[in-house]
């Protein structure tokens, strides 16, 4: 039978006792709920029996770090792999709509706000934002642009947020497809330093059409500049937003082919945003003509 | 069996006294016969509580739930911090504001040849739609509301635009004009304010604390594509 004596409970208080006995014993420290909070990771500590203790984790650091790089993957049926889809946070969300209005030459915007964390809150609720703003401020400047008329009857168009959803919808998931799928096939020909996954590439979208939220509402005006000003400010923001994102990704290719994409990517989003705002705005042909719009 | 009972209390700080302690002093004469009536009193409605509800007229079973779709009402009335909303949710409340806000926007002629307002199944459609939208949002970033609980608070938080619809169909009975516009437009303001309030005081406590931004938002933005319905809604 053991003597009691070898049984008692040692005390590692005194890290810094322990470590002049031993100055080569490698030490763990465990937080317990009444020690300070200002634990040190490297405190040297007692030796022996306490390796275990290291892999219970106590440490928070680690811990964040060791699961950083793993997101928890459920299949694809269970309700949790879809919440893992909006794991943001108010702040983030913030952050990414800013970075995305606010583009800064060289700084990428997926490697900065998105970090591997994408999230569809913000491409959904961006283009369902998008949408209606589009119809409603398309409504009301058609109704000013009649304002005073006493034969214009005002209906309030209904059919356009139903087109405009469509377009918009395609717009945010079938163009990240098409350059997603792109970009790997150009990937397994030559090879990239930086490349993006489909859910990235979708959230970059989704947070570059934000400019056009408030551009939509000022389109309002019906002054035929102002409106061709906003466009081109909208247009110059996101593209440069999304021209920076994706040309470290095609840098390293054939010349020709990076721009082309480059090209492409901005033309298409021309395309979206001058035909949605003119579509929306659109008059009766010789109202057209007449007030100019 | 006292001693065992008095070890049992050991570990206590100070032993109370052993429960059956006294048992033992009882002695049973044999020459009482043990025996009698028990009769427990029960309150009349317990019995009644097992089958009351296939007995009972059709105006009980009418009036009581008209009178829980009342009290909700009362409640998105005057939003307080309660979760009578959340215990006993129903959907009939939903069911009543969504069918009378869309009878009331759809157009009036089935053939209008231009673009005109929205159908009543379209109407029905974005209300039911988009508060699963937004329900399925706010599960999505971890609230922990349930999904027909969610409905429940959404839809009866109509209530207030659906006042604001009844007071526009009145005010566009008199004379239109700009006058006419701000007054309806004041009202639609108004009411669009309170369904925000509303809603909010019910739901942002089951948000996770910092996305409580994120899960409100969808809510403002469905409130105001009803109150730009029912502001933009003429008669033909």
């Amino acid at each position: 039978m053991a003597a009691v004596g070898d049984l008692q409970f040692e005390e590692f208080g005194n890290a810094a006792a322990t470590a002049a006995e031993n100055p080569g014993a490698t030490t763990i420290s465990i937080e317990g709920p009444g020690e300070s909070p200002a634990h040190q990771a490297g405190l040297p500590r007692g030796s022996g029996g306490e390796e275990d203790d290291e892999l219970l984790g106590n440490d928070d650091s680690d811990k964040t770090e060791l699961l950083a790089g793993q997101k928890k993957s459920s299949p694809f049926w269970t309700f949790e792999y879809y919440q893992t889809f909006f794991d943001v946070d108010t702040y983030q969300v913030f952050d990414r709509i800013k970075g995305s209005l606010l583009p800064i030459p060289g700084k990428n915007f997926v490697r900065l706000y998105i970090r591997s964390n994408p999230d569809l809150y913000g491409p959904f609720w961006i283009c369902a934002t998008l949408v209606f703003a589009i119809a409603i401020s398309g409504n009301l400047s058609n109704f000013l642009i009649h304002l005073g008329e006493k034969t214009y009857h005002y209906v309030p168009e209904f059919r356009k947020v139903s087109i405009a959803a469509t377009i918009i919808y395609a717009y945010a998931w079938l163009v990240p497809l098409a350059l997603w799928g792109f970009l790997m096939w150009r990937n397994s020909k030559v090879m990239n330093i930086v490349s993006y996954s489909f859910l990235e590439i979708v959230c970059v979208y989704g947070y570059s059409l934000f400019i056009y939220i408030p551009t939509a509402v000022l389109w309002i005006i019906p002054q035929k500049a102002v409106r061709w000003i906003l466009v081109m400010i909208a247009l110059g923001v996101s593209g440069s937003v999304l021209a920076m994102t994706f040309w470290p990704a095609v840098r390293e290719d054939n010349r020709r082919i990076a721009l082309a994409t480059i090209v492409t990517i901005v033309l298409l989003h021309t395309l979206l945003s001058v035909g949605c705002l003119v579509w929306s705005h659109s008059c009766d042909l010789p109202v057209c003509l007449r007030y100019k719009c | 069996m006292a001693k065992a009972a008095e070890s049992s209390g050991e570990p206590g700080t100070t032993s109370p006294r052993p429960l059956f302690a006294g048992l033992s002093d009882i002695s049973i004469s044999q020459d009482i016969p043990v025996e009698g009536e028990i009769t427990i009193p029960m309150r009349s409605h317990i019995r009644e509580f097992d089958s009351s509800t296939l007995n009972e007229s059709v105006q009980n079973t009418i009036m009581r739930d008209l009178k829980a779709v009342g009290k909700k009402f009362m409640h998105v009335l005057y939003p307080r911090k309660s979760n009578t909303l959340l215990r006993d949710w129903d959907l009939w409340g939903p069911l009543i504001l969504c069918v009378t806000l869309a009878l009331m926007l759809q157009r009036s002629s089935v053939d209008s040849e231009k673009d005109g307002g929205p159908q009543f199944a379209e109407v029905f459609v974005i209300v039911w739609f988009g508060a699963v939208t937004i329900t399925l949002n706010s599960k999505l970033l971890g609230g922990n509301i349930s999904f027909f609980q969610s409905l429940c608070v959404l839809g009866y938080c109509i209530l207030p635009l659906t006042v604001a619809m009844l007071v526009c169909r009145l005010v566009l009975l008199a004379e239109q004009g700009p006058i006419n516009f701000m007054v309806r437009l004041f009202v639609v303001i108004v009411m669009f304010t309170w369904s925000i309030v509303a809603s909010t005081a019910f739901l942002a406590d089951s948000q996770p604390p910092n996305r409580k931004a994120l899960a409100i938002y969808p809510v403002f933005l469905f409130y105001f594509v009803i109150s730009w319905m029912i502001l933009t809604f003429t008669p033909q």
